[in-house]
């Protein structure tokens, strides 16, 4: 209800797109406002998939589940073939273009971007390719500002991986410059 | 920045558990590892050492539950946790907690069943086994959340009645509450009710373990300071003493009934929304009333006259509210992840008064807004 | 013997519910003997039995006494000891009750060699529900739920506990008093877990069953099959053939579980890095 913006993060297990959920649900409250995250998965802790659900608004959130989302983050062809039509009229799908080759066609805005291409080339480590993808989401949908997505992303990444988390958003930041 | 956003926080539900039971000043955890509850022992094991408490896992769950009723005994407010088939493996000791009156905290964070059934996947199937697990007639009080915040809060609250009552009490989760994390703003700890347990206050030589004072409860003597005394699981008199003579038994269990049963205004809590002049209800608890509270809002949308009724205590069952609710509504929808558990027990109160509708789902699926929603309409189109 | 030990009952209780002839007396005044000995404040002594007729002895005794359910005496006594090291927990249990349902709750206290003591009542047999089989009835003894003798083979719980880990193991039988008392003694000195078993008669549920008809004889069975470890050393396994090794079996150090928590607590709090070497 109100002005509620739902997003999706799916891929594969072990992309860590739950942190990913987690820290743009933190951020968004840093931002002074509501949120809530909830994940589905399977009983593996790699592969699989997996996706998170984060729903930021003002007032209370009720239903913790997102049927369709206003922005969806793919990072696998597998998850984009079973998550794209959820895709809310007119919203934005980020597809993760080093995985994902084939999409359908959608009513919505459609970004294509080589994220854990980025991640492995420009980091040396696809592990976080989650991070770069948090970095394109938000600049793309300015559902939180950049600062308290970079405050969330400091408190819930592991002390020693600030330098390459940091590298790892400002990657994304610029790989969704328009 | 406000003061508000500073303090508000990012939690989890299964997290807010564990800092509420440490909040009641819980110091004693002993658990065994399963899929959705983990993190509360995981946190525990992280938090209890720092706060100068114990955590141990131990080798099952009958075990767990064993161990911290030990631990009670010597006056360390004590908490487990588990999932569906770890609940059911901790009944025979729930049962002898609820017999000889040790306080503990028990959360079972529900998944599907039955058996192994879905480790990841949410359901509310244990509402009846929360409230019949063990054999025997037995008291018993359990609590619900929908919330991140009603997590912490009943946790706090499942210790300071399982303390004042002398009681086993269940902090009955759900997948979706346990792994949901939410916005929540904490209450200064400096501001929370903690209740303890009432020591006696007569000398050891007159002390009678069994023996209960005005409030129904006996006061408790701690092991190790000076009152010995017999504890059991037997059938026993005022001092502890095992026994088969009818009277005696008789007496003790219908004691251990009424010391809730006189206290039902203290013990029961709920929440409601729009109830005031709703002529259906949505009568929901857990995860599934986040999903009744919108379909309610939807329906008001709709100028239909719908309100919500959570129980946040489920056991003992709130018998006076939903008789209420029996003479004012037409329908009760009860929205359950079971195959209707809980409407059973509203059917029973409500004795034809009023319509009583189910809507379940035992698929590991959270039922949705859209679902109640309908059930609302078929009701109001009827 | 009963004035010096009429403290540590409560005579209120009695009498005792065991038949006439049970060996659960025996050891029961071998442990209070022991608890005398080394003058065990009443107050700040726990404890704990499962289920079956040994555990009953904790109901007569002027302690903090828990009667628990059935096998899970160990895992009561863990949270207890766990919960306030400095009292002295000392636990009561069958052969039943210890090596069948709770089997799994001894080999994990005795694995983390948490100071408890355990002392086991080996009858033989379920007195309680009247003459069944347990994990410590011999190959070929009758039992009502072994109406053709017993096939299965009996649990060695001496080894079974050094193997788990336990840093105390002893045996004695009930004939043997003075010998149980020791073992008793020194296990509860043992900072850690140890386990006494002793042999008893239970002329009612096994002796009926199997062609001995009173506490005495069995006694005197006791008696005949008993080996003292120092003794046993060096006879050959032929020689040792039917016997029962008593004795202090088994002795080793190693950290005891609730001072390892206890100094994690300290390391924690002081923010002091954890190594092990």
């Amino acid at each position: 209800m109100g002005d509620q913006k739902e997003l999706r993060f799916s891929g594969t297990g072990g992309q860590g797109l739950i942190l990913a959920g987690i820290i743009m649900a933190d951020a968004a409250i840093r931002d002074g406002r509501n949120s809530i995250q909830y994940q589905s998965y399977g009983p593996e802790a790699r592969g699989g998939a997996s996706r998170a659900e984060v729903i930021i608004g003002d007032e209370e959130i009720d239903y913790p589940k997102v049927s369709n989302p206003d922005v969806l983050l793919v990072m696998s062809q597998e998850a984009c073939d079973k998550f794209a039509c959820d895709l809310a009229k007119g919203g934005v799908i980020i597809v993760d273009s080093t995985y994902v080759q084939k999409l359908p066609e959608l009513n919505g805005r459609v970004y294509k971007l080589p994220i854990s291409q980025t991640a492995r080339d420009e980091v040396g480590r696809e592990m976080v390719a989650n991070v770069v993808a948090l970095g394109a989401v938000v600049r793309i949908t300015g559902v939180v500002s950049k600062d308290v997505l970079l405050e969330a992303l400091l408190a819930r990444i592991p002390k020693g991986t600030e330098d390459m988390n940091c590298k790892a958003l400002k990657l994304g930041w610029e790989l969704a410059e328009p | 920045m406000s003061r508000v956003i500073e303090l508000a926080q990012l939690m989890q539900g299964n997290e807010a558990a564990a800092e509420g039971a440490l909040a009641a000043g819980v110091r004693f955890f002993a658990g065994y590892p399963i899929t959705p509850s983990t993190e509360v022992a995981e946190i525990m094991a992280e938090r209890l050492p720092r706060l100068g408490g114990k955590f141990i896992q131990m080798e099952d769950e009958i075990a767990s539950m064993a161990a911290i009723i030990g631990a009670s005994l010597v006056g360390v407010k004590s908490i487990t946790a588990t999932s569906g088939p770890g609940f059911s493996l901790m009944q025979e000791n729930i049962g002898f907690a609820a017999m000889a009156e040790v306080p503990c905290v028990i959360v079972n964070v529900q998944r599907s069943g039955p058996s192994t059934g879905m480790p990841t996947a949410p359901a509310q199937g244990d509402i009846m086994q929360a409230r019949w697990g063990t054999h025997g007639d037995y008291p018993i009080i359990a609590l619900c959340p929908s919330s991140v915040r009603e997590a912490y809060d009943l946790a706090l609250r499942a210790v300071n009645l399982a303390e004042k009552y002398r009681v086993p009490v269940v902090l009955l989760m759900d997948e979706v509450v346990g792994h949901l994390r939410e916005r929540v703003v904490l209450p200064p700890l400096d501001e929370l009710e903690i209740v303890n347990r009432r020591e006696p206050i007569e000398t050891p030589a007159n002390y009678k373990a069994y023996r209960a004072d005005e409030t129904g409860v006996p006061p408790m003597a701690n092991f190790g300071i000076g009152y010995r005394y017999h504890v059991t699981g037997l059938a026993h008199d005022e001092k502890g003493a095992p026994t088969n003579d009818p009277a005696t038994a008789e007496g003790l269990l219908l004691r251990l009934h009424d010391k809730l049963q006189r206290n039902l205004d203290d013990i029961i809590i709920e929440n409601s929304r729009s109830l005031d002049d709703a002529e259906v209800v949505v009568l929901a608890y857990g995860a599934t009333a986040r999903s009744a509270r919108h379909a309610v809002k939807k329906a008001r949308q709709e100028n239909i006259k719908a309100g919500l009724y959570q129980p946040l205590s489920l056991w003992p069952f709130p018998a006076a509210s939903v008789d209420r609710l029996a003479e004012q509504a037409h329908t009760i929808v009860v929205p359950e992840m079971n195959l209707g558990q809980y409407r059973i027990e509203v059917e029973r109160t409500v004795r034809g008064r009023a319509e009583v509708v189910g809507v379940n789902r035992a698929n590991g699926e959270l039922l949705s807004p859209d679902e109640i929603m309908q059930a609302i309409l078929e009701v109001v189109n009827k | 013997m009963m004035e010096e030990l009429e403290r540590y009952l409560r005579v209120d209780r009695f009498p005792l519910m065991w038949c006439s002839g049970c060996g659960n007396g025996i050891v029961l005044s071998c442990m209070l003997r022991a608890i005398k000995k080394l003058d065990l404040d009443q107050d700040r002594t726990v404890l704990v039995g499962g289920i079956g007729c040994s555990s009953r002895a904790v109901g007569y005794l002027d302690f903090n006494t828990l009667h628990t359910t059935h096998g899970r005496a160990l895992a009561f006594a863990t949270g207890i000891k766990l919960a306030r090291p400095e009292l002295n927990v000392i636990v009561v249990s069958g052969d039943g009750d210890s090596m069948a349902i709770g089997g799994n709750h001894l080999i994990h206290a005795a694995r983390r060699n948490i100071d408890l003591t355990l002392v086991i009542f080996n009858n033989s047999i379920y007195g309680m529900t009247g003459g069944q089989y347990s994990p410590l009835t011999p190959v070929g003894k009758n039992a009502t739920t072994a109406p053709y003798g017993n096939i299965e083979p009996e649990f060695d719980v001496a080894e079974l506990a050094r193997a788990a880990g336990a840093t105390f193991v002893g045996r004695s039988t009930t004939y043997h008093t003075g010998l149980l008392t020791r073992l008793i003694i020194e296990g509860i000195q043992n900072k850690g877990f140890s386990l006494i078993e002793s042999i008893a008669a239970c002329p009612t549920a096994f002796g009926r069953q199997n062609k001995m008809k009173s506490g005495t004889e069995m006694l005197l069975a006791q008696k005949e099959s008993a080996v003292h470890i120092n003794r046993a050393v060096k006879m050959s396994p032929e020689e040792l053939e039917g016997k029962v090794v008593i004795g202090k079996l088994h002795r080793r150090e190693a950290p005891e579980y609730t001072e390892l928590y206890d100094r994690l607590i300290l390391d924690v709090r002081q923010g002091i890095k954890r190594r092990f070497d």
